[in-house]
């Protein structure tokens, strides 16, 4: 009791109190139906990238963590739990691939999570999750900073972006507008960029949309963490945000588990009537879609290098925009080159499910699984990958180095900016020809 | 011996079997009313049913197409375990004469060679789980147990009607035994995947289609 901490004995009845909130019809037909067939096994792309070692296919992976949990009732040791985070968190994004595989469409994912809600309950979790928990509870957003912080940025992304559109405006709590933006918190932290670029779309596209001082964090980590009561929260914080503002739609940045957690799953943490957010969610994506093509963003040309795009999960298969976004590329690109299987089907790259933010621990296993990925974007011949995604930008930028892939990564955001004509009254006074 | 397996026996098989069945799929929509809001909230027949179906139709799914010898084989199987007990002459004159409940039924020497046909699509199942690591890693012993007490009523069928290893009456009695264990085993085990299919179906269906996705 001195020098080490002992490890905390382990909480069973909260354990049995998580089992008990989840222990839905549903929940109990997957336990009972799974045939033991084996059919999604090559749906994963764990399994797949790991010499198709049996450990690796999906339904052991539930047997092993949530199954194991449920014979105990709860009663699981420490060693136990160590051995079911590595799989809970190092073999499975939560991608949902291969619910679509399965004969009985069990949904695997849905099992993980389980899982992983109750192994966080005992503080067993890869470390930099928990810390983002704590993170979303002191500041409400996954990096630790400040509103004030926030709102200078804006404002100096505001002023420098003048320099390219006239009278470029971030507006912070605006109220009764089309679109209240939120964003992840790296764009702020690390790529202040992003959001000036998304503003210059907005402008050109003569929006009426606003941040919310508060309420401005998009992501949702601890969805990924099992830590459910802090994933309220922050969807609560979007949620009450938008009403306050009277917003009429929420718009998602270019990052997949935030559409997802604002969009699908949101609702229900936070008990809302009719599983639906109380104000509508969007997405980027499909704002932007809308913009091209209703005419109100017009290009000056089509991007013309070989391109490709990467589905991320929670946009593509666990949220409605894979039509959407290839769309989208297809109306601004010419030389489109979409990866096979693609779309809802497309393939994880390894990035998402929280595996980014859990670090370096796990930086291997996700070169190794990624390079189901890295060989996708590599037959496609394209110099150019749009990913309108955080997490998948990140992997695949880590691919694209490990794997000497000789690819540029760009957001929709981006090339839009690049492309799109500026009306003539926000041109920048001498710019004009 | 006879009279109790020809009679209360399989009575009681065919009882235990459907009031076990309505008792679970009872006991699944009842409790999904408290626990299942997500998918009353969302509920959509069209991609509930299409989900079904798809899945129901060899090769029509994604799925079906991508492992091909183990589709054929599944659904070899599974056409034969439930054709063969619906339509065989001995089972059909049975009900004609209990019941004068009477259907058409194949002729004897089609459901001969049916159920060799059966018995080599099981036996070919059975190798695939003992040999493929995959699905070795999550078979354990009441796969397998499940295996046998799904072959035994036609293996002994066949060994009945040919005449083989043991005088025809015994092997009938057998026959009826292993076909009434099979059905009370039904509702409880895995086997109960038979009516399962269609709720987790129709849930998966539901819940990919709000999100504007498929699982076939
Ligand atoms: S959810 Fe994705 S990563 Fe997890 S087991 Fe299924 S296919 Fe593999
Ligand atoms: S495909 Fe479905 S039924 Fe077959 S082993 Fe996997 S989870 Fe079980």
């Amino acid at each position: 009791m001195t020098e080490n901490t002992p490890a905390k004995p382990v909480d069973a009845a909260k354990i049995r109190e998580i089992l008990a909130r989840n222990d839905t019809a549903r929940l109990r037909m997957w336990l009972k139906a799974c045939t033991s067939c084996g059919l999604c096994s090559e749906s994963c792309f764990f399994y797949l990238t790991n010499e198709k070692k049996p450990e690796f296919m999906p339904q052991y992976k539930v047997r092993q963590t949530l199954g194991e949990i449920l014979r105990h009732k709860g009663e699981v040791s420490r060693e136990f739990m160590e051995e079911a985070k590595e799989i809970a968190w190092g073999r499975c994004t939560m991608c949902r691939r291969c619910s679509q595989y399965c004969p009985f469409g069990i949904d695997i994912a849905v099992m993980i999570h389980i899982a992983r809600q109750c192994l966080r309950s005992q503080d067993v979790c890869p470390e930099r999750l928990m810390n983002i928990d704590q993170s979303y509870l002191d500041t409400g957003n996954q990096m630790n900073m400040s509103d004030e912080d926030f709102i200078e940025t804006c404002e100096w992304m505001a002023e420098e972006g003048q320099e390219t559109i006239k009278g470029l405006e971030i507006p912070i709590d605006r109220e009764d507008c089309e679109l209240m933006f939120i964003v992840n918190a790296r764009e702020p932290k690390y790529y202040p960029q992003d959001i000036q670029m998304a503003a210059q779309v907005f402008a050109v596209a003569g929006e009426t949309w606003t941040m919310p001082g508060h309420g401005w964090e998009a992501t949702n980590l601890s969805m990924f963490s099992g830590n459910l009561a802090v994933a309220a929260k922050v969807a609560q914080n979007v949620y009450d945000a938008a009403t306050r503002l009277k917003a009429k739609k929420i718009c998602v940045t270019e990052c997949g588990h935030a559409y997802r957690a604002a969009k699908y799953e949101g609702p229900y943490w936070t008990k809302q009537p009719g599983g639906l957010p109380p104000v509508p969610v969007t997405h980027a994506v499909a704002v932007y879609h809308d913009y091209v093509k209703s005419g109100r963003i017009k290009l000056k040309h089509r991007f013309e290098e070989p391109i490709t795009y990467q589905d991320p999960c929670n946009l593509s298969r666990s949220g409605d925009l894979a039509g959407k976004g290839l769309e989208l590329l297809r109306m601004i690109a010419t030389d489109v080159r979409p990866m096979s299987p693609n779309a809802e089907y497309g393939h994880c790259c390894c990035g998402g499910g929280g595996f980014i933010p859990m670090g370096p621990d796990y930086k291997k296993r996700r070169m190794v699984a990624g390079k189901f990925k890295a060989d996708q974007i590599r037959a496609t011949g394209a110099k150019y990958v749009l990913v309108p995604c955080h997490n998948c930008t990140d992997q695949i930028g880590d691919l694209n180095k490990e794997y000497d892939l000789g690819i540029k990564i760009v957001s929709f955001k981006e090339v839009l900016c690049e492309l799109m004509e500026i009306p003539p009254h926000l041109i920048v006074d001498g710019e004009a020809e | 011996m006879y009279a109790f397996v020809n009679g209360p026996f399989l009575w009681i098989a065919f009882c235990v079997f459907i009031a076990g069945s309505l008792w679970q799929i009872a006991a699944l929509l009842i409790r999904s009313r408290r626990t299942d809001r997500v998918f009353y909230d969302h509920a959509d027949a069209g991609a509930a049913a299409a989900s079904v179906f798809v899945w129901l139709v060899p090769f029509a799914s994604r799925g079906w197409r991508e492992h091909p010898g183990t589709t054929a084989i599944t659904f070899v199987f599974h056409v034969c375990l439930i054709a063969l007990p619906l339509f065989a002459l001995g089972h059909t004159v049975t009900l004609d004469y209990s019941f004068g409940l009477g259907w058409p039924n194949l002729p004897d020497s089609l459901v001969d060679a049916l159920t060799l046909v059966f018995l080599a699509a099981a036996a070919a199942l059975l190798v695939r789980r003992m040999v493929l690591p995959q699905v070795r890693i999550v078979t354990g012993p009441a796969d397998y147990l499940l295996w046998a007490v799904t072959v035994l009523p036609f293996l002994s069928s066949y060994l009945a009607a040919n005449e083989l290893l043991l005088p025809p009456d015994t092997m009938l009695l057998i026959h009826v035994l292993a076909g009434g264990v099979m059905l009370i085993c039904l509702p409880f085990t895995r086997l109960a995947h038979a009516f399962l299919f269609f709720f987790t179906r129709s849930f998966i269906g539901s819940e990919f289609a709000r999100r504007g996705t498929k699982t076939w």
